[in-house]
């Protein structure tokens, strides 16, 4: 039976609603500990603006966010620090790996430096850069909203029932793949 | 502002194995292990050194025509004369304590406790002996020559959280 819509009526599933609301709203942690925390500061101040993609409100309690940017070298006595920020905060959550120190070491290939944080804590998306200018970070937190989108929020419960499922489904079903 | 030649000759007076050199403008003498406490003590009350800019230390290992394993540098300054003195003092393995400078300079706390965490120099009287910049549960000394520059292992060595894990 079809059923006539007026113009303004969108139909929509309440998951994508609240997937939309929250990639709208994204609120960072800024975990800077070098100097890609100040390209990081540049992007939330006035000239590069990140609040015309909604993620302006730097919150200094994990409490209060859903996206953790770590900007900087994390030293082995840090490490312990950057976890527990992260697991107290909130799901659902996101982590944004900024520059090549938070990705991957960088230069500092030394006994007390981490050689990235993706080891110890979950990362959502990478930045590259040394430090990488702020249009690189706008750019990889509107390819973060892109992926709320499409793959919906998970929390740890249901990230454990899809990894569980992940091995008998074909990567194309999976859900950032599938869609569109 | 090197020290002056009256400083140094009173020193060399009262200690015995005592060596000074100058180089482009810089005193350096070189203590026994056995004065230095005395020689410190000597610099402070009559060369009115009131100043402990620095103390760090030297590895030795490998090093051409290197006799010692470890340096310990003490640098001096008299804000008053702006004399400054280089005092250098040699140890070797296994005896690797030396008094601590901490009564003198107040100063010297957290420096000897740098050397203590990158070295593993003990300071004997030092209050507070303990790792400054590395973590506690840390084992090994990184300045020595003798540790990997990629260590052992060591910052690889914490639990992994995984995305259900939050």
């Amino acid at each position: 039976m079809a059923v006539e819509l007026p113009d303004n009526v969108v139909v929509t599933k309440l998951d994508e609603l609240a997937s939309w609301c929250r990639k709208n709203s994204l609120w960072p942690m800024p975990f800077a500990t070098a100097c890609c925390g100040i390209e990081l500061m540049a992007t939330g101040a006035s000239r590069h603006d990140l609040a015309r993609f909604g993620a302006e409100v730097f919150r200094f309690s994990p409490r209060q966010c859903d996206l953790m940017i770590v900007a900087g070298r994390v030293v082995m006595k840090m490490l312990p620090v950057l976890q527990r920020i992260w697991q107290q905060m909130h799901e659902p959550k996101w982590c944004i790996s900024m520059g090549a120190c938070a990705s991957t070491g960088g230069v500092f290939d030394t006994y007390c430096v981490v050689q990235g944080i993706d080891r110890f804590v979950p990362v959502d998306m990478y930045v590259p850069g040394c430090p990488p200018r702020p249009e690189q970070l706008i750019q990889a937190i509107i390819d973060l909203q892109d992926k709320i989108q499409r793959e919906g929020t998970i929390s740890g419960a249901e990230f454990e029932t899809a990894t569980r499922q992940m091995t008998k489904r074909a990567l194309q079903e999976l859900p950032m793949y599938g869609r569109q | 502002m090197p020290a002056k030649p009256e400083t140094i000759a009173a020193l060399a007076a009262r200690f015995a194995g005592l060596s000074a050199s100058e180089f482009r403008g810089d005193t350096r003498v070189v203590v026994l292990k056995d004065s230095l406490l005395a020689a410190m003590q000597h610099l402070k009350s009559d060369g009115k050194f009131d100043l402990l800019v620095d103390v760090t230390c030297v590895d030795y290992l490998n090093y051409r025509d290197a006799r010692d394993r470890f340096g310990l540098v003490y640098l001096l300054a008299n804000t008053v004369t702006n004399e400054r003195l280089t005092v250098r003092s040699f140890l070797n393995e296994p005896d690797l304590t030396v008094p601590s400078m901490v009564p003198l300079w107040s100063g010297a706390n957290w420096l000897e406790r740098e050397v203590y965490d990158m070295f593993g120099i003990l300071f004997d009287g030092h209050p507070d002996l303990r790792r400054i910049l590395m973590p506690n549960e840390f084992a090994e000394f990184p300045l020595r020559k003798d540790y990997p520059l990629q260590g052992r292992g060591e910052r690889h060595n914490f639990p992994v959280l995984k995305r259900n894990q939050a």
